[in-house]
């Protein structure tokens, strides 16, 4: 079956059971999913635009009274799909942990402070080329409970629309040489090497502003119509 | 060609940034309320439970719906058949309970063609996401009520005695049943799309 958008491409993701990540094990679907073609329902998607996101919205650093503590960041990059276009007018949330590595959600039990001044959450849309850009502050590694002295990463949680429904994608961004990627079962899901380092950001000095804030650089690659396959399939 | 960028869980804390409802200093982009003031069409609310593998309730999964207005038209120009809509998106993201329920207020779609030119059954189709998966699973929504499911062409892919689990149930006027099953006997049918 040939489809609009190929499937293919998705072998770059991590298996749906990944058992080091234990929580897979009751929530990965284990049937046979059912291959089918794209029809309009799969190649249309919504389409959000600047009347969902407010002014400042990409800035979590001025969302309260005072500025919340950490080290400044710049995150940004180009949103583009496997057939290298630039994906335009697309809507990026993300969010992530304080700089302590604490979460404002209610379940977040982890013994770091909360910060008054940061919420964690932003969102952003792409320009006419597929360019988006945060400023935030560089989120803490943190404790959870997968195994003995389980930590994560630092990271921030992404979340991208693209062309269509299919080309939905919710990621993860990680930071350059974190000395806890060996360790790490979630970054781990992803087996294929190559595909996995996509998800890790790249220091950037050009985009860094003197006196101010790092910068770092993560483009996010979303399925295309006409991908050919690559050499991580 | 760079290939594309693996997708990771929404894991445990994407509420105050998904689905923020009130309780976070954040506002919702998207709410699990489709209706819009001009929408036309049947007004429904779809409600369900979503089960692991041990019949437990998951409560921290995320689940989005995109779907036709009742016209059979979605709210995208790459649908160029050019039908007359309102201002109804199609597009609806809830989170669950800790009772791991989950609803949405939208209308029923209309019939949309399919790959080979001949109307589909009426249907809504949902990424499912949670803590505990990698990336997200899709599944269909089809209405019981609907004649049009026998001829459906998806439908046909999908063997004949798992074909239950992607029929919402009408338990009362206007409202349907869909509870989804992660793993197990009653698994939900997921589409490999
Ligand atoms: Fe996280």
């Amino acid at each position: 079956m040939t489809l609009i958008y190929p499937v293919e491409s998705n072998a770059a993701h991590a298996p749906r059971l990944s058992p080091g990540y234990k929580s897979t094990i009751k929530r990965a679907p284990q049937k046979q999913r059912i291959l089918m073609p794209h029809t309009l329902s799969e190649t249309t998607g919504p389409v959000y635009g600047h009347e969902t996101v407010r002014p400042g919205d990409h800035d979590l650093t001025t969302m309260h009274a005072g500025e919340p503590l950490g080290e400044r960041i710049i995150v940004h990059g180009t949103v583009m799909d496997e057939d290298g276009r630039g994906v335009p007018n697309t809507l990026v949330e993300l969010w992530q942990a304080n700089a302590c590595g604490r979460y404002v959600h209610v379940w977040d039990q982890h013994p770091a402070p909360l910060d008054p001044n940061f919420t964690g959450a932003g969102r952003t849309v792409t320009d006419a080329a597929g360019n988006y850009k945060f400023v935030t502050i560089k989120p803490g590694a943190y404790p959870w409970g997968n195994h003995h002295n389980a930590w994560r990463p630092a990271h921030i949680h992404f979340s991208v629309f693209g062309h269509s429904f299919v080309s939905r994608l919710v990621t993860q961004m990680y930071f350059p040489n974190d000395p806890l990627f060996p360790f790490d079962p979630i970054f781990n899901s992803v087996t294929d090497e190559k595909a996995r380092l996509r998800m890790v950001s790249d220091f950037d000095l050009d985009v860094t502003e003197p006196g101010w804030a790092l910068a770092y650089r993560f483009n996010i690659v979303l399925r295309g119509r006409n991908a050919t396959p690559t050499e991580n399939h | 060609m760079p290939g594309i960028t693996p997708s990771q869980t929404v894991g445990p804390f994407y509420a105050y940034g998904l689905t923020p409802n009130g309780e976070y200093a954040w506002n919702d982009a998207f709410t699990n309320n489709l209706l819009t003031p001009d929408v036309t069409g049947d007004k429904i609310r779809i409600e369900g439970v979503i089960y692991d593998g041990d019949g437990k309730v998951v409560p921290d999964a995320v689940l989005e719906i995109w779907q036709a207005d009742a016209q059979g038209r979605f709210a995208d120009p790459q649908d160029t058949r050019g039908l007359p809509n309102s201002s109804f998106r199609g597009f609806g993201r809830s989170g669950t309970t800790d009772a791991g329920e989950y609803s949405f207020d939208t209308v029923k779609p209309g019939a949309v063609p399919g790959h080979d030119g001949k109307p589909q059954a009426p249907h809504i189709v949902m990424a499912v996401f949670g803590r505990g998966m990698t990336m997200q699973s899709m599944t269909r929504i089809y209405f019981e009520d609907e004649a049009a499911n026998a001829s459906d062409a998806v439908m046909n892919l999908v063997p004949a005695d798992r074909r239950a689990t992607i029929i919402a149930k009408k338990t009362a006027p206007g409202v349907y049943r869909f509870d989804i099953h992660l793993q197990g006997d009653n698994e939900t049918v997921f589409f490999d799309v």
